[in-house]
């Protein structure tokens, strides 16, 4: 188990001693999401600017305006939500190169509640144009992310967690903005997560392997621009596909890849998420049991996929 | 301080007279945009564009420029005959304002229009813009300078109150703030709809130099300009008290025109009193 926010915060400060034109602005946020690492480093490149996302939002897109590297980081509850149609017209009309970097995203916040478990945010992201969207899977992918972020010109969101997440993928794999990532090779079926799920849809995998259902397990950290090509050979090769996201299934991960699979290659899809409702207060991994975000409940949609597809 | 000569000022408010017809044109030939606030902020546009503004027509992304960030985006029309005039782009091009494929969107877009320097539309975000434009020029040890002109309706918007914080934080000297205090927003009176007064005491109480004047003065509005540059330690407001229409009889105050081009016999008459040769 390991933090995404020590990860984020470690490939900030390798950015800003690679290049002086990276810099920071964070929301009274900055000791908790651990961007204060970098403001340490480099205090001339650190602009907290107290309670005030849409503030930060347009700020950071002013200081890109000029030529910087611009990387708003606050809770995602804040920095997607509060900031809407801030984001909307300061950093994606103009596409300008911000790096919207949000920590506390899905149920996995925990304790805070409803309130602060932003399980909305890829919808509201994915929806505008311009925008790439990012959701890594645990703490090496996340730094990977905040590297390959700051590489790609224009605006960028990715969302991390708060809790501490299992590590699925391994200093050296290689990452980029927009290709999924195949984990387990299959035939039956294909799981395709993002985020804390990539580990449970692994766990799927093998719960599945145990009742002779060859799955197939894709980490999709990309989810804009949406890897169309391998999506839609898993549709083909496995003629099914299960999504799981620690988001809701309205118009997140799941609503793009059965959009994508739906026009590519028609397939039974089935999604795992969060149903249309809002969270509560508890640990976080209570959450994702109360709320079906669970191994269990991936293997039980592969299942009901392998049974729609018929034989 | 500069002595500016009689000769400067008649020529910025014959600028001035001719930036105005332009809007006119502009919101005529479509039957849409924002005449009012245009005209409302005509003046210090003018100031800005002929006679302040380091900017080079032929090199709009110039990186030594200074930037004009134009966060009441309604009032574009005023920017973008300012722009034509100044030469970023042919000035027949204005005719084609609002219309399709045209690059003089209803609002202003980045990137698209030559000297366009931030996009607006949605209220009360330019001045966190410009926060960031001062920011960076301080991180990059430049003298660039940033104007960021606003509407009084934005004064009704956290957002700006935000950014009042945050360059009062940085002492950001190279941002001058302007407000178009012309008194009326789409709905109404700025004091009926949400009083925002006393605004210069709110600023005041933000940490800024807050300077008030006449704003269709173009001697007050040159020198405001200067004391602003000259001011060091924190940013400045300008609070440019204008008329909402300034310039034609018929509009000037008409809570009507803030949105609503006008008609082709009263374009003549505004033509008319705005100095315009009829051929």
């Amino acid at each position: 188990m390991e933090s995404q926010r020590t990860y984020f915060a470690d490939a900030l400060v390798h950015l800003g001693e690679r290049d002086p034109n990276v810099v920071v602005v964070g929301a009274d946020t900055t000791e908790s999401i651990k961007t204060i690492a970098f403001g340490k480093k480099f205090p001339d490149r650190m602009f907290n600017v107290g309670i005030s996302e849409q503030n930060m939002v347009s700020v950071a897109a002013g200081l890109a305006a000029a030529g910087k590297v611009a990387f708003a980081s606050t809770y995602a509850v804040f920095g997607a939500a509060h900031t809407y149609n801030v984001i909307r017209q300061s950093i994606a009309y103009t596409k300008l190169n911000v790096k919207l970097f949000c920590s506390h995203a899905g149920l996995t916040t925990g304790m805070d509640g409803a309130t602060h478990q932003m399980n909305e945010d890829i919808g509201l992201m994915r929806g505008l144009p311009n925008m790439a969207v990012l959701v890594p899977a645990d703490g090496p992918q996340t730094g990977k992310a905040t590297i390959a972020a700051a590489e790609r010109p224009g605006p960028v969101y990715c969302r991390f967690s708060r809790a501490d997440f299992p590590t699925v993928t391994n200093a050296e794999d290689p990452f980029e903005i927009g290709p999924a990532y195949g984990m387990r090779d299959g035939s039956d079926v294909t799981l395709v997560g993002c985020g804390i799920m990539v580990s449970r849809c692994l766990e799927a995998a093998e719960a599945l392997a145990a009742e002779r259902v060859s799955a197939r397990v894709m980490n999709l950290p990309t989810i804009k621009p949406l890897d169309l090509k391998a999506l839609a050979k898993a549709a083909r090769d496995t003629g099914g596909i299960v999504t799981a996201e620690e988001h809701t299934v309205v118009n997140g991960m799941g609503a793009a890849v059965a959009s994508a699979v739906a026009q590519e290659h028609p397939v039974p899809v089935e999604m795992v998420g969060v149903q249309d409702v809002f969270g509560e207060s508890g640990d976080g991994f209570q959450l994702l049991e109360k709320y079906g975000l669970t191994a269990a409940k991936v293997a039980e949609a592969a299942k009901r996929v392998v049974k729609r597809r018929g034989a | 301080m500069v002595e500016i000569s009689d000769e400067t000022v008649r020529g910025l408010e014959e600028t001035a007279r001719l930036l105005r017809r332009h809007i006119l044109k502009m919101t005529h030939q479509v039957q849409s945009g924002h005449p009012g606030g245009s005209m409302s902020a005509c003046d210090v546009v003018t100031a800005l564009y002929f006679h302040v503004l380091r900017v080079d027509p032929e090199n709009p992304t110039w990186e030594d420029r200074d930037r004009f960030v134009l966060s009441k985006g309604h009032a574009c029309p005023v920017l973008y005959a300012a722009l034509a005039e100044r030469g970023f782009f042919p000035v027949p091009e204005l005719m084609t304002f609002r219309r399709l494929n045209s690059r003089l969107q209803g609002h202003p877009e980045m990137g698209t229009t030559p000297g366009v320097e931030n996009a607006a539309g949605a209220e009360g975000q330019g001045l966190s813009f410009s926060v960031g434009l001062a920011l960076a020029a301080r991180l990059d040890r430049k003298a660039w300078r940033t104007y960021c002109l606003m509407g009084d309706g934005e004064q009704d918007v956290g957002q700006t109150w935000e950014a009042a914080l945050a360059a009062a934080k940085y002492h950001l000297d190279s941002l001058c703030a302007i407000i178009d205090r012309n008194g009326i927003q789409q709905e109404g009176r700025t004091e009926e709809i949400l009083p925002i007064e006393p605004l210069a005491d709110k600023w005041k109480a933000f940490g800024w130099n807050v300077l008030t004047i006449n704003g269709h003065d173009m001697r007050q509005v040159l020198h405001a300009l200067d004391e602003a540059h000259a001011h060091k330690g924190q940013p400045t407001v300008i609070i440019a008290k204008t008329t909402k229409g300034r310039g034609v009889s018929f509009m000037e105050n008409v809570v009507r025109y803030h949105g609503a081009a006008t008609s082709d016999e009263d374009l003549k008459r505004a033509l008319a009193e705005l100095g315009e040769v009829m051929p």
